[in-house]
This record gives C-alpha cells, structure tokens and sequence, in this order.
C-alpha cells in the first residue's frame, strides 16, 4: 500500500486501489483504543434505473434503503448486526442518495469484526418472508420521516430543484413503493452495485494496513463484474423546477430550506478545488462568524440552528442553507443580496484570512471524529482526490478566487428555490379570516 | 491520569494530560440546583454572556476572536444533571501543535472564556438590555420548538407529567412564562448571587501539562468572585410509585406515528446503587441492538423503528421510547413489560448478557477517544462522588452478573405511561389500559 505522510496535521495514510478494484484507505491513529471502519457502495436512493445483462431495469423508490436493513441477515440464521454488537462492536449502517455505507466501532476484536463486516455486506441472503416482514419496520421508519418537518423541507426542496433528477425522490420511499419490492430486486441490485470496483472501504485507528488489506483480499471476489450503468435522467438545466413549496405541519414556528442546483466538477483535484471553494465561500458568507449571520440573528430572522452546505450525490451539487425562521422569505432575500453583494464586491483581505485560518483549525480538530474521517476518505476515493490535500489547498485559496466562483456558480437570485413548513395553529389568522 | 486540584475556594480544576488528540478541551461550569423558578434564568445567562464582553461587545467580536484563534469554538452550555444545573461554557480548540504558526492557543482561550464569564458586556451596570430581550425570544422558539421533534417531544412530555411533583419534571429550558418573567436587572442580580455561590467544575483535556493548564485558568479566572458557597447540591429519589397504579397521559397532534414512553422509578435498587449493574441492565433491556426491546419489539414483532430504553443514575428513572402504529398499542406495551418481566425473572441468555456487557464496556473505552465524551464522562463522576475512569467503570461493568441484572429489572416499577397520537385514533384503545398493570 503506498503510506502517505502528514506531520503537519499529525496524520498518516496507507491507499491502494485493489486488483478487485476495492478503493482502500485506512488512518492511523496511535494510542487510540477505538477502531472503526467504513464499507460503502455507490448505490443510493436516486439509483433507480440501470443496466442489468444489456436492459435497463426500473426499481421503486426506496430499494437501497430496503436492501441496507435486509444485508444483515445471514444465510446461516444469523443477523451481522447483533453478532457484531455482541462482539463488542457499535455497528450500524445508513442509505443516502449516492450511497449506502455500513460501519462499525469497537475498542476489541477489531479484525474479527473487520471480517464480519466485509462478509455480511459481499453475502446477498433475501427470502420472500424475511423481505415481507421488513415491510413493518420500514414503514413505521417512513411514518416516522413523514412526521419530521426537517425530512419533509429537504425531500421537497429537491422536489422544486430537480425536475427528472431520481434525487428528487424520497430516499425510503413511500410504504406503497416499499410493496412491490421482491427478493429478486435486492439480488439484482446487490449484484450489480455491490461489487468491489464500485466500493470503498476506510479504516481509521491504531491497526496494521497490511492486515486489513489481507482480509478485504481474502474475503471480497477477486474480480468486480459490469460496471454500473446508471440513468438518471435527462440533463437538468440549471434554474429549479418550481421555486417555492408550502405546507403546514405540527410545528413550532416555520422551518425552512433554500437551495440552488450547482454543477458539480467531474472528478479528481477539481472536484476536491471546488468542494473546497464551496466550502469556504459558504462559510465567508454564511458561517456561524459572518456578518450576514450576526446580523440576522440580531434581527430575530435566525437561530443557532442555521447552517449553509453543500451536497454532492448522484452525479448532482447542490447549495443548501435552512433553520427556522419566523420569515423564511425574509432570510432568503437577504441570502441572495448577500451572494450578489459579494460576487460584487468580494470580500475584506483581514476577513477572509481570518475565516481560512478558523475553517484550517476546524479542519484539522475534524480529523479528531473516526466517523467522519472515515467517511470522508471514501468520499475522496470515490471522487478520485486525495483528502489530505484539502489542507495545501485550502491554505493558497485567495478572496479573488473565492468571489470569482460567488459570481460564477453562487449568485443570481433565480437559482434559488425555498421550501418551508408552517405551523398549522395559526394559519386561520394568517390567512386573515377567524372563521376558516 | 486526572488530576484534581482546588484553584479557589469551590473551584476545581480536573486535568487530563494527553497527546493523542488534534483538539484541547476546555470547559467551566458552574454548579446550582435545578428549580423551576430559576431554569430559564439559568437558561438565558450563559446564551446572554456569549453575546459580547467588555472586550469584545458584540458576536461580530467574539466571532473574530474566536476565528483568530483558528476557529475555537467556544459554546455556552446548560446541562440538566439529575436534579442539578451546571452552566457554563465548553471550548474546543486546535492543539498547540498543529497550528501552523506555532501560536499557543491555551492562554488565549480561557482568557476569553474568563472574559466571556466574568465581564458581560453591560450598559448601567446591568446586562445588556437588548442582548437579554434577543436572548429570551429565542429560548421562547426553542421552548416552543420542542414538539418540532416528536421523538424528543414525547420524552420530554412524559418526563414533565411523571414528574410534575418534583423539581426532575422541568428541562434545561423552563417554560415561556418562565422566561417571560425574567428582565436585565432581574437576570444581572441572579448572575451576581450565581457567580458568587456557586461550586465551579473546571475541565481540561489536552497536551498542557497540568501546571500549565491551571496557571492558564487561574489567570483568566482571577477575578471570579467567591462569597458563601451553596453546596446543597444533589438529587432526590424516589423510591415508589406517585399512585399506586400507573399514571396514563396521552395527547393527540396531527401525526402519522405514534409515540409510546413508559417511566418506571428504580425503587430499592437506588437504595445504594450499583451503577456499573444499572448501565449493563440498561444495555440488556433496550440500551443496544442485541437488547431485549430491539430483538423483541422491533425485529421479531416489527411494531416500530425504535424501542429503547434509557436510565438516569442519578434520579433512579428508567424510560422506555418507542414509535408505533397507534393501532398497536397495546401490544407494544404488552410487549415492552414482558420483556421487562423476562428479565426480572432471569430469562436472558449468558450470551445477551455478554453481548451487554460488551456493548457497555466498549462504550467507556471508547469515551477515552474523545475530549467531549471524557469532559461530560467525568463531570457526571464527579458530581455523583465517583472518582474512577472509563477503563476502570469498562471493567467493573464487564464483572456485572445476571443476578444483579435480574435485581434491577425486579424493582423496576411502572409509574407513568405518555402517548401521542393523531387525531383519528379510536381512544378506546386507551380504556383497559389500567386493568392490564395490576
């Protein structure tokens, strides 16, 4: 494996791509007790629609996430998840739009654990029963997304930015599309997505990476099959379909999401250069430090639970900004004015230095979180970049860069669309008539 | 190890040098008891003091300051601890070494956090008016936000209304009267009285040694008044039942999920308890994925997506927390004491008391691994009286045998049963509920 050495963030690396095509890395960490690794596939909600033997095959919404409860049964009875837990692990797994990733924690037996892991997710075991008993858990999981104003701002505001784009669908999917799902669709979909040349494997603590290389050799096929042909669609334009969408729920006060479509870079040091130009623009403006954020929690426009991101899934970017708010259009005024004023005018050298320096230190103590390191090194596998080199980099970007890609992929109110959901207790009055 | 010292009369500092992590932590809190007349207070005073200082008067300042400093972070915290409050500030900050200048960042940060602390920014002697009212509407919102998640909402409800006679039933909030009550005079004086009789827990994780660490804290915290300590600190447990029957409490809202939370008092098992027996009897019922209320409830029945359970140690409360179909109530119910009977009564295989045992003592090994787990770790230590690390609780939890799990679950008793549900449901279901629980 070739070992990469970090003094400066006091981090050292081992990489290799398999001959199976697995994506490895794995972080030492000395003197820790924990252990932890990450097994991810690229395969998420919004993979719907792909090739299988030459034919493109259609699946319901909610597949991944179906297929990821029903991996940790085991031909021999067993489920990984409790024969993991009672060896001493935390593990757990979860399904995004691009992605499905099953990890684990433990401070022993890690190895053990590493081989249960690596054999549980590369076995494929599904019965016409066991599918159809998971049907009650899913759907209590769905109720459960349904009543959260969080999952509802975000599954709608993809609804107003993508018009064809699978992301826009709900990631469980719905108890009706969960229905028409068949052990033969999670064969299908396990084998032509879980295959090691679509998957990464990240190991973060104090472990041996030749050893962990030797079980992911032993224990996963020694070749990948076809490689995934996915479709998702035609090519999205860039403004959003709709640009706003409303509905009241059993909450306190509303709870909003604005975001904006972004074409992501392809692969390599450029997506890495503009992940972090995001990043950084995202924070100058609308950071916990900004002035754009000072000012509107002053004015009682935002709460702590504000946040400003980007999302990369599926072959999609996407800027995303949300909290509460007692005037959701208010804050989104206010965010585009922002967004344009920089793309104008840039920002102050002694501010922007500043910012980098916080957004440096906030990067290095991140490297602390096994879990998140984890998962960002396969992220950077999956994108083909190297993780570390966000250090360097972000250290050489200059305001001038940083506003040029405001003006360029940021700003421009029309980008925007704003989901919100309003409380149901008072929409009467809102709605000036007492009687409604 | 850690090591504990007293910097001023009831203030003491607990040092854990180590180089493992990226990050120092450090962390002030002050100590006083949880009271519904003084939660909101209690509340807004460290929100209100993180808007500006003397030095720094607004958050554009503390901001820069903070960002200067590669990015600390320096967060006002309140914590509901039992039936105690600690207050006060958590910092987190890049280690010495890994600053490309070489700055020192220790001094630095807990001078801010002293500054923060110790020298609001104030108009007339008082608190900052405007920072007090700004403060106040939103810990209105978030009082208000609570039904916003339902899953904290109805822990949250239970725990109010199965407590509603002792001072356990409020949160680290208060209520919007509570809040509406207090203004900057008011909240000033209380500040002042806090200051000076509160008992104050100092932590600090990183690679100062701890000489070093202290000469930092007692620097930036030189002028922290000290008047009459007020040690009347601690937690009132409740052995029995409120009534002889369970309570029930339910409420409707406009949901597709149900949410069903069960509260039993721990009774003769707080007499003098056992704590590393409570957290492996925990992990055994429905603390993990091997638990009794995950096999049981959720994979073999499918009734939820979550059924677990949760123990306070220091109020001798076990909560269970589950999301359901309303239709399924009572079987959830059934299901969720049956469980709780098999264990009392022995029914657990050696191997789910490992795979507890394991889970618990993985847990606080792991919490070695993080500033932010052995700050909250050894703050609850030391406000329980208890002075030994996660490795040694890991190990005493591994000795834990069935019968003293067995004990626990016995004297576990049914005092008060929260469930929400939509508006559609046939409240019927309700009626036979108290015959069930004999």
């Amino acid at each position: 494996m070739q070992k990469l050495e970090y003094p400066a963030v006091g981090e050292t690396l081992y990489r290799e791509t398999l001959p199976n095509g697995l994506r490895l890395s794995v972080a030492i960490k000395p003197g820790y007790k924990r252990c932890y690794a990450f097994f991810a596939a690229q395969y998420g909600g919004a993979d719907r629609r792909f090739q299988v033997n030459g034919e493109f095959l259609d699946t319901p919404m909610g597949v991944a996430h179906y297929l990821e409860h029903k991996m940790f049964d085991m031909p021999e009875g067993d489920n990984a998840l409790h024969v993991l837990a009672s060896n001493g692990a935390q593990p757990n797994a979860y399904t995004a739009s691009g992605l499905t990733a099953y990890h684990f924690e433990s401070t022993e037996n890690f190895y053990e654990n590493l081989r249960m892991l690596l054999r549980f997710v590369s076995t494929p075991w599904f019965t016409e029963e066991s599918v159809a008993k998971e049907q009650g858990i899913i759907g209590q999981e769905i109720r459960m997304t349904e009543d959260d104003p969080d999952h509802v701002v975000y599954d709608e505001l993809m609804r107003c930015l993508y018009r064809r784009h699978p992301i826009r669908d709900s990631i469980v999917g719905t108890v009706e599309s969960i229905s028409h799902i068949t052990p033969e669709t999670l064969y299908h979909c396990h084998r032509i997505f879980y295959q090691p040349g679509n998957m990464a494997l990240a190991v973060v603590g104090d472990v041996d990476p030749e050893t962990v290389r030797a079980i992911a050799t032993e224990l996963l096929p020694a070749h990948s099959g076809e490689t995934p042909l996915r479709d998702y669609g035609k090519r999205e334009r860039p403004l959003p379909d709709r640009i706003r969408y409303m509905r009241r729920m059993e909450v306190s006060a509303p709870q909003f999401m604005l975001g904006a479509k972004l074409e992501p870079a392809p692969s390599g040091t450029a997506l890495l250069r503009q992940k972090l130009l995001c990043d950084v623009a995202l924070t100058c403006l609308f950071g916990l430090s900004s002035p754009f954020y000072s000012r509107l929690y002053a004015q009682g426009l935002l709460n702590t639970d504000f946040y400003a991101d980007a999302d990369y899934a599926a072959g999609t970017a996407t800027i995303l900004a949300g909290g509460e708010s007692r005037d959701p259009e208010a804050v989104l005024e206010a965010f585009t004015a922002e967004l344009g004023r920089a793309a104008a005018e840039g920002f102050e050298p002694g501010y922007f230095s500043r910012t980098l320096k916080a957004g440096y230190g906030a990067r290095v103590r991140a490297l602390n979180a096994f879990g998140g390191l984890a998962a960002s090194l396969a992220d950077a596998d999956f994108g083909g970049y190297n993780l570390m080199d966000s250090f360097p980099m972000l250290s050489a970007l200059t305001g001038e860069e940083v506003q040029r890609f405001i003006r360029d992929n940021l700003a421009g109110a029309e980008r925007y669309a704003l989901s919100v959901v309003r409380p149901v207790t008072g929409a009467a009055e809102e709605a000036g008539r007492g009687d409604a | 190890m850690l090591e504990r010292t007293e910097l001023f009369p009831g203030v003491f500092f607990n040092a854990l040098q180590t180089d493992k992590f990226k990050s120092d932590c450090l962390s002030v809190s002050l100590l006083t008891a949880l009271d519904r007349d003084t939660i909101s207070k209690n509340a807004l005073l460290p929100r209100v003091l993180a808007r500006g200082s003397a030095r720094y008067p607004d958050m554009d300042a503390v901001n820069a300051a903070c960002d200067e400093l590669y990015g600390a972070r320096v967060i006002p915290v309140v914590r509901k601890v039992g039936e105690m409050v600690t207050l006060g500030f958590y910092a987190g900050f890049l280690a010495d070494r890994f600053t490309p200048d070489g700055s020192a960042l220790l001094e630095s940060v807990a001078a801010l956090v002293g500054e923060l602390l110790l020298h609001p920014a104030s108009e007339g002697g008082a608190l900052r008016a405007d920072y007090v009212e700004s403060e106040k509407e939103k810990l209105i919102e978030d009082i208000r936000g609570r039904v916003n998640d339902k899953r904290a909402y109805s822990a949250f409800r239970l725990i109010e209304q199965m407590f509603c006679y002792e001072a356990y039933g409020c949160d680290d909030m208060g209520t919007e009267g509570s809040v509406s009550e207090v203004d900057a005079q008011g909240l000033t004086a209380y500040y002042r009285s806090l200051l000076a009789a509160s008992p104050v827990e100092i932590f600090y994780c990183g690679a100062a040694d701890s000489a070093r660490a202290a000469a930092a804290v007692r620097n930036a915290l030189a002028e922290l008044p000290r008047g009459e300590l007020n040690w009347e600190l601690g937690t009132d447990i409740r052995m029995n039942t409120v009534e002889a029957r369970p309570r029930f409490f339910e409420e409707t809202m406009e949901v597709g999920q149900g949410k069903l939370c069960l509260g039993f008092r721990l009774g003769d098992s707080m007499e003098d308890p056992d704590f590393a027996a409570l957290r492996v009897f925990n992990a055994l019922y429905g603390g993990t994925v091997t638990s009794k209320l995950f096999l049981n409830v959720r994979e073999k029945l499918s009734l939820c997506y979550y059924a677990s359970s949760a123990l306070d140690r220091f109020k001798g409360a076990l909560f269970v927390f589950s999301g359901i179909e309303a239709g399924n109530l009572e079987l959830a119910r059934g299901e969720i004491l049956s469980q709780l009977r098999d264990v009392a009564e022995g029914r657990f295989t050696e191997s789910e008391l490992n795979s507890a045992r394991k889970a618990v003592a993985g847990d606080l090994r792991s919490a070695a691994d993080s500033p932010g787990a052995l700050e909250h770790y050894y703050l609850a230590q030391t406000l329980l009286g208890l002075d030994y690390g996660p490795e040694e609780f890991a190990g005493m939890c591994e000795a834990v045998t069935a019968p003293q799990v067995a004990k626990i679950a016995a004297g576990a008793a049914l005092d008060a049963v929260y469930f929400l549900h939509g508006e559609t449901e046939d409240p019927e279901d309700w009626e036979d509920f108290d015959d069930a629980e004999a």
